[in-house]
C-alpha cells in the first residue's frame, strides 16, 4: 500500500474559502462553548456509564433521567465560595487550575473539531463569514497540541506544591513521576505514524487515510497505536494511571484544598484534554473525518468510542503504583516504541 | 437434620481447592517470561467483558439492582416485627383483643399500658390501650403471648412522626372497620403455623 504525503500544504487549502481573523475569532468562541458544555455533560456520560456497569442507576432525579444533573453540580461549583488556604502560596494556587484549563483549549485549537461552514449571507455583520475546522491550521500540529498538553502538568505540579498540604505534596511528586515516565513514549509512539505520513499537520494525516477503512494507518501500526493509547491514558490521568488524585491513597492528591470554581477548572481542563486525545487518536490512527458519506459523524462516533473506552477501562481495571507505571514506561514502553520506529524506518527505506 | 457437620473441627479437608498459584521467578529471564506471559494472556480484556456484560445485563435484561425507595419497596418478610396492629374478628368486625392483659405483663420494656371493664353485657372491654413506641423494642413477645392473634406486628417500617404519641393508640393501631375486607391474617411471631394439624397430639384420654 502507497502512502500519500502532501508536502505542499497550500495546493491542497487552495480550495478553501480564505480563513479571516473573525472566522478565526468565532471558532474559538464555538470551541470554548462546546467544549466546555460538552465537558459538563462527559461527567453526566462518566457517572451513568460508570453505575451501568455496576448495575445502577446513576443520577436520576434531577430532570428527565438525570440530565439536569449538569446544570445543578454547575450552578454549585460557580456559587460555592471560593477558599483559598491559610499557608498557601496564594497566587500560585489561584494561577494553577488556569493553567490546566487553559493549557487544554489552547491545545484544542490546533486539532479539527466540527466541520468548516460559512455563515449564511442573512445574518448582519457575521454574514458570509468562513469558520474553519482547525482554529490555527498549524504545519506543526500534532507537536503542538502534544506540547501544550504536557505544558498542562503544570497545573497539578504548581496547585500541589502551592497549598501547604500534604497530599498535595504527594499528588505534585505524582505528576512529576507520570510526566516523566509518559512522555517518551507518546512521542516516540507518535512518530512512527509521522514518519508514515511526511507530515506532523492533522489535515495531512486526515488525506492519507482517505481511502477508507483499509487504510487507516491503525493496520499499519497497530503497535504504534497501543503505546499511545497507553500514553494517552497516563496523560489524561485516567484510571489505570490516576496517580495524581487517587482518592483511596492521596485523599485527593494535587486538589485537596480545592473547591468550587477553581475545582472545576481542573475538571474541565481533565475532560478536555480526554477530547483531545480521543481526536488525537482517531484522527492519526482511525481515519480521521471523511469530507464525503456521512462526514463528520465518522469522527464523533470515533471520538465518543474512544471517551467510552475510557470510561470502560476505569469501571473494569484497578489502576497502578507510581513505580509500577515508571517501570512500564522506561523498561517496557519506551524499548517497545523505540524498535516500533527503528522497524518503520527500515522498511521505509527498503 | 444431625449436627455431624457442625462438630466437624477439621477445618481445611473438605470444600476447598487448592489454588495453582505459581512461584515466583527469581531469574531475569523468569521475569521477563512471566511478563510475556500475563501480557498477552488477554486478562485485561476479560475484565473489559465483565464489566461490559454486566452493564448489558443490567440494561437490557432487567438486572438493575437500584431500588428507588420512596417510589419503590422491596417485599419483606412475614415475621417482620414493625409498628404494632390490633386485628379484628373477620365476622363481626369486633376487635379480637379480649382484655386478658398478656401482653402488658409480657412485656419485657413496660411500654404496654391497657386497662379493662366489664361492659353491659358483662364481657370484658378494652377501655385504654397504649403502646409507649419510645420504649417499645420490638422484640415481638406480644404478638407471640396473644393467645387470639389480636396483637400482632405490621409492615409498616417507616415510622418516622412528628409526635411520639403517634400510632399509638388503640385506635390508631386498630383494622379500620371499612378495611376490615382487607386485613391480611398474620404470618408472624405466634402466629399458626402452616402445618398446625400435622403437630396436633391426641390427648392421651387412655390413661
Amino acid at each position: 500500500m502507497e502512502v500519500v504525503t502532501y508536502t505542499n500544504v497550500e495546493t491542497f487549502v487552495q480550495h478553501l474559502p480564505e480563513v479571516t481573523a473573525a472566522g478565526v475569532w468565532i471558532k474559538a468562541i464555538i470551541i470554548l462553548a462546546i467544549i466546555s458544555a460538552v465537558a459538563g455533560f462527559g461527567t453526566y456520560l462518566e457517572r451513568k456509564v460508570l453505575a451501568f456497569m455496576q448495575r445502577r442507576l446513576g443520577p436520576m432525579h434531577v430532570g428527565p433521567y438525570g440530565l439536569l444533573q449538569i446544570i445543578a453540580d454547575g450552578i454549585k461549583l460557580f456559587t460555592k465560595e471560593d477558599i483559598v488556604p491559610q499557608n498557601a502560596n496564594r497566587l500560585i494556587f489561584m494561577v494553577a487550575p488556569v493553567i490546566t484549563a487553559a493549557t487544554a483549549f489552547i491545545a484544542l485549537a490546533a486539532v479539527p473539531v466540527f466541520p468548516d461552514f460559512t455563515i449564511p449571507e442573512w445574518i448582519p455583520v457575521l454574514g458570509g463569514t468562513f469558520v474553519p475546522s482547525i482554529a490555527a491550521d498549524l504545519n506543526i500540529g500534532i507537536l503542538f497540541v502534544l506540547g501544550m498538553m504536557a505544558a498542562g502538568l503544570y497545573g497539578p505540579l504548581l496547585a500541589g506544591m502551592a497549598q501547604a498540604n500534604k497530599w498535595g505534596i504527594i499528588g505534585a511528586a505524582r505528576t512529576a513521576v507520570q510526566f516523566l515516565s509518559y512522555e517518551v513514549v507518546t512521542g516516540l509512539s507518535i512518530l512512527a505514524p509521522i514518519m508514515l505520513v511526511g507530515s506532523l499537520s492533522f489535515v495531512d494525516f486526515n488525506e492519507a487515510q482517505a481511502g477508507g477503512i483499509s487504510h487507516w494507518l491503525i493496520w499499519q501500526q497497530p503497535v504504534a497505536f497501543v503505546l499511545f493509547l497507553i500514553a494517552g491514558f497516563a496523560e489524561t490521568n485516567r484510571t489505570p494511571f490516576d496517580l495524581l488524585e487517587h482518592e483511596a491513597e492521596v485523599v485527593s492528591g494535587y486538589a485537596t484544598e480545592y473547591s468550587g470554581m477553581r475545582w472545576g477548572m481542573f475538571f474541565i481542563g481533565e475532560y478536555a484534554n480526554m477530547i483531545t486525545i480521543s481526536i488525537i487518536a482517531a484522527i492519526v490512527f482511525l481515519g480521521g473525518y471523511s469530507e464525503e458519506g456521512i462526514g463528520w459523524l465518522t469522527i464523533i462516533l470515533k471520538v465518543g468510542f474512544f471517551f467510552f473506552l475510557m470510561l470502560w477501562v476505569r469501571a473494569a481495571w484497578p489502576h497502578v503504583r507510581p513505580d509500577q507505571l515508571m517501570w512500564l514506561c522506561w523498561k517496557v514502553l519506551m524499548p517497545i516504541a523505540v524498535i516500533n520506529v527503528v522497524i518503520t524506518g527500515i522498511v521505509m527505506m527498503v | 437434620m444431625g449436627l455431624e457437620q457442625f462438630k466437624n473441627r477439621n477445618v481445611g479437608q473438605q470444600n476447598y481447592v487448592m489454588l495453582d498459584l505459581e512461584h515466583t521467578p527469581e531469574t531475569g529471564m523468569g521475569k521477563f517470561r512471566q511478563v510475556v506471559r500475563r501480557t498477552f494472556k488477554a486478562e485485561l480484556f476479560v475484565g473489559l467483558w465483565v464489566t461490559m456484560r454486566e452493564m448489558i445485563n443490567a440494561l437490557f435484561k432487567g438486572q438493575m439492582h437500584t431500588v428507588k425507595y420512596p417510589f419503590e419497596k422491596l417485599p419483606i418478610s412475614p415475621r417482620y416485627r414493625a409498628i404494632h396492629e390490633m386485628l379484628r374478628l373477620l365476622e363481626s368486625g369486633h376487635y379480637r383483643c379480649i382484655g386478658c392483659g398478656l401482653c402488658e405483663k409480657i412485656c419485657i420494656s413496660n411500654c404496654i399500658t391497657m386497662d379493662t371493664r366489664y361492659d353491659e353485657n358483662q364481657r370484658k372491654e378494652v377501655s385504654e390501650y397504649t403502646i409507649n413506641f419510645g420504649r417499645c423494642i420490638f422484640c415481638g413477645y406480644c404478638a407471640e403471648v396473644c393467645p387470639e392473634l389480636a396483637i400482632v406486628h405490621g409492615p409498616r417500617y417507616e415510622t418516622a412522626s412528628e409526635q411520639r404519641a403517634s400510632f399509638s393508640l388503640f385506635e390508631d393501631m386498630l383494622t379500620p372497620i371499612d378495611k376490615l375486607n382487607l386485613q391480611q391474617e398474620y404470618d408472624g411471631f405466634g402466629a399458626v403455623t402452616p402445618n398446625a394439624d400435622e403437630n396436633i397430639k391426641k390427648t392421651p384420654l387412655a390413661y
